[in-house]
């Protein structure tokens, strides 16, 4: 299990998505799932080993990084990717559903089981809000849990064992914000994404709603 | 997803580019991507450990390292050639845009005439004219963006292409200036300067392709010009030629797109 398989998983949900979702999933191909293994991975890889207090007090280092980071920017960055792309597959499962019920009665009951209409539509609204919305808890969560998106040089420390306020030295700083501008930066375009198809779809749908009753009334 | 998958990805660019075009993807992937991965990243590996500097201050190394290298070489080319491959993409795209639009007018009914069934649109060859050329235009003048800035943005943060062995440092908390020394200067100065002059010889080809594009962009046109005043409907040697690479071009797009969604 690895990143290959949310990689197949998404090339699926490409099929049955508008062209906005199309250019959501080559965003989250390319700019955050790739730079994630290409580049970020390797700046976080050390960060324990690295992170230097200014005293010789043993365990002093352990505690004042886990007060500093309870959760690794890293691991939040690959939880976000995996709880952002899941919601797609709500509408795999629903065309899954759809074919699975014309072969159960035998006979055609959708014109394309693949195409967004009717229920598909709900599902498919759906998972944009909550792609949307987990975005948003995401970035949230990195701006409460690390006082913004700056990454200091110095974290002052004075939890037991310490004996007193020592100095601690967080390595490359300037590089790992540098990656957290970028993670908030496509985070904030695929927000964008999502609700500009939201409204597309919204907007395209109640043209035809409207239409539809228009030709009715005039009949 | 690794760069393996960006390989899949635009190995179905590759089958319909110009012959410029497969250039380079033959250069990005095996003197730039390749290099990266199998021999760069072991270079850059031990980066931080063996940053050393002339003090036992904790947190002196931390601080030096950190203003000396805002952002590791390493990660600069991993982001550069991630940009740089991304505007193939967008020729991807429109293709498949094209298609959904021909197979929504096929289904009104407007195109059964011409196409005998929807499978038909799916294999069918676009010509790489209108706005499909200006995407294929501007994909490749991106790429040229991308590689000048980047390359820009390296000489402006390292101050040149070479590594020096010895930096000297006072940020707070060294107590004063202290002598850091870089771990194996010479190699990464070597592979500094071996991904400048493949980035170099990229964007030549990049230039080279665009001026082949324009150049059979107005060559095309004038000969219709001329054409349309003698022979409205003689089909010459230049255009069929001209047919065949849209057609190869447009082929590729259309691998894309499977390539990509499936």
């Amino acid at each position: 299990m690895s990143w290959a398989f949310l990689r197949d998983l998404l090339s699926g949900v490409n099929k049955y998505s508008t062209g906005i979702g199309r250019i959501w999933v080559a965003v989250v191909f390319m700019f955050r799932l790739l730079v994630y293994v290409a580049a970020a991975e390797n700046i976080w890889k050390r960060e324990h080993d690295e992170f230097e207090c200014n005293i010789k007090q043993p365990g002093c280092e352990n505690v004042c990084f886990d007060h500093f980071f309870p959760v690794s920017h890293i691991r939040l960055w690959a939880l976000q990717l995996i709880m952002v792309s899941t919601p797609s597959l709500l509408v795999v499962f629903h065309v899954a559903y759809r074919e699975n019920r014309e072969k159960q009665h035998n006979q055609k009951l959708y014109r394309n089981p693949g195409k967004i209409d009717g229920g598909l539509l709900c599902t498919y609204l759906i998972s944009l809000i909550l792609k949307t919305g987990l975005e948003i808890v995401f970035l949230v969560l990195f701006y409460k849990l690390y006082n913004g998106f700056k990454i200091p040089h110095l974290v002052k420390c004075d939890i037991k064992p310490c004996p007193n306020t020592v100095d601690c030295y967080i390595s490359k700083p300037t590089e790992k914000m540098i990656f957290l501008y970028f993670l908030v930066a496509t985070s904030c375009l695929c927000i964008v994404l999502n609700l500009s198809e939201l409204s597309y779809l919204i907007f395209k749908y109640s043209i035809k709603c409207y239409l539809k009753r228009h030709m009715k009334k005039q009949q | 997803m690794d760069w393996g998958a960006l390989h899949t990805i635009l190995g179905g660019v590759n089958k319909h580019s110009t012959s410029i075009g497969k250039i380079w993807l033959t250069v990005l992937f095996i003197f730039r991507i390749m290099i990266l991965v199998v021999a760069a990243e072991k270079v850059w590996g031990d980066e931080q450990d063996d940053f050393v500097c002339n003090t036992l201050q904790p947190g002196c190394r931390n601080v030096c390292y950190d203003h000396f290298f805002p952002i590791s070489h390493i990660r600069l080319w991993a982001l550069q050639l991630i940009f740089v491959s991304t505007p193939a993409l967008l020729v991807a795209m429109h293709v498949a845009y094209r298609r959904h639009e021909k197979k929504r007018q096929f289904r009104k009914g407007d195109q059964k005439s011409e196409y005998k069934d929807i499978e038909e649109i799916r294999k069918q060859r676009f010509r790489i004219e209108g706005s499909l050329w200006w995407t294929y235009t501007s994909s490749i003048f991106f790429r040229l963006i991308f590689e000048a800035v980047f390359m820009y943005a390296f000489y402006f943060m390292y101050d040149g292409f070479r590594m020096p062995r010895l930096m000297k440092c006072n940020a707070w908390p060294c107590p004063n200036t202290v002598d850091c020394f870089v771990s194996r200067p010479t190699e990464k100065t070597v592979f500094t300067i071996f991904m400048i002059a493949v980035s170099s010889i990229c964007i030549l080809l990049n230039v080279a392709e665009l001026g082949y594009l324009l150049t059979k962009f107005f060559l095309r046109r004038s000969k219709k010009a001329g054409n349309s005043k003698q022979q409205p409907n003689h089909e010459n040697k230049e255009e069929t030629k001209q047919n065949e690479m849209n057609e190869l071009i447009s082929d590729s797009c259309q691998n894309t797109v499977i390539g990509f969604s499936s």
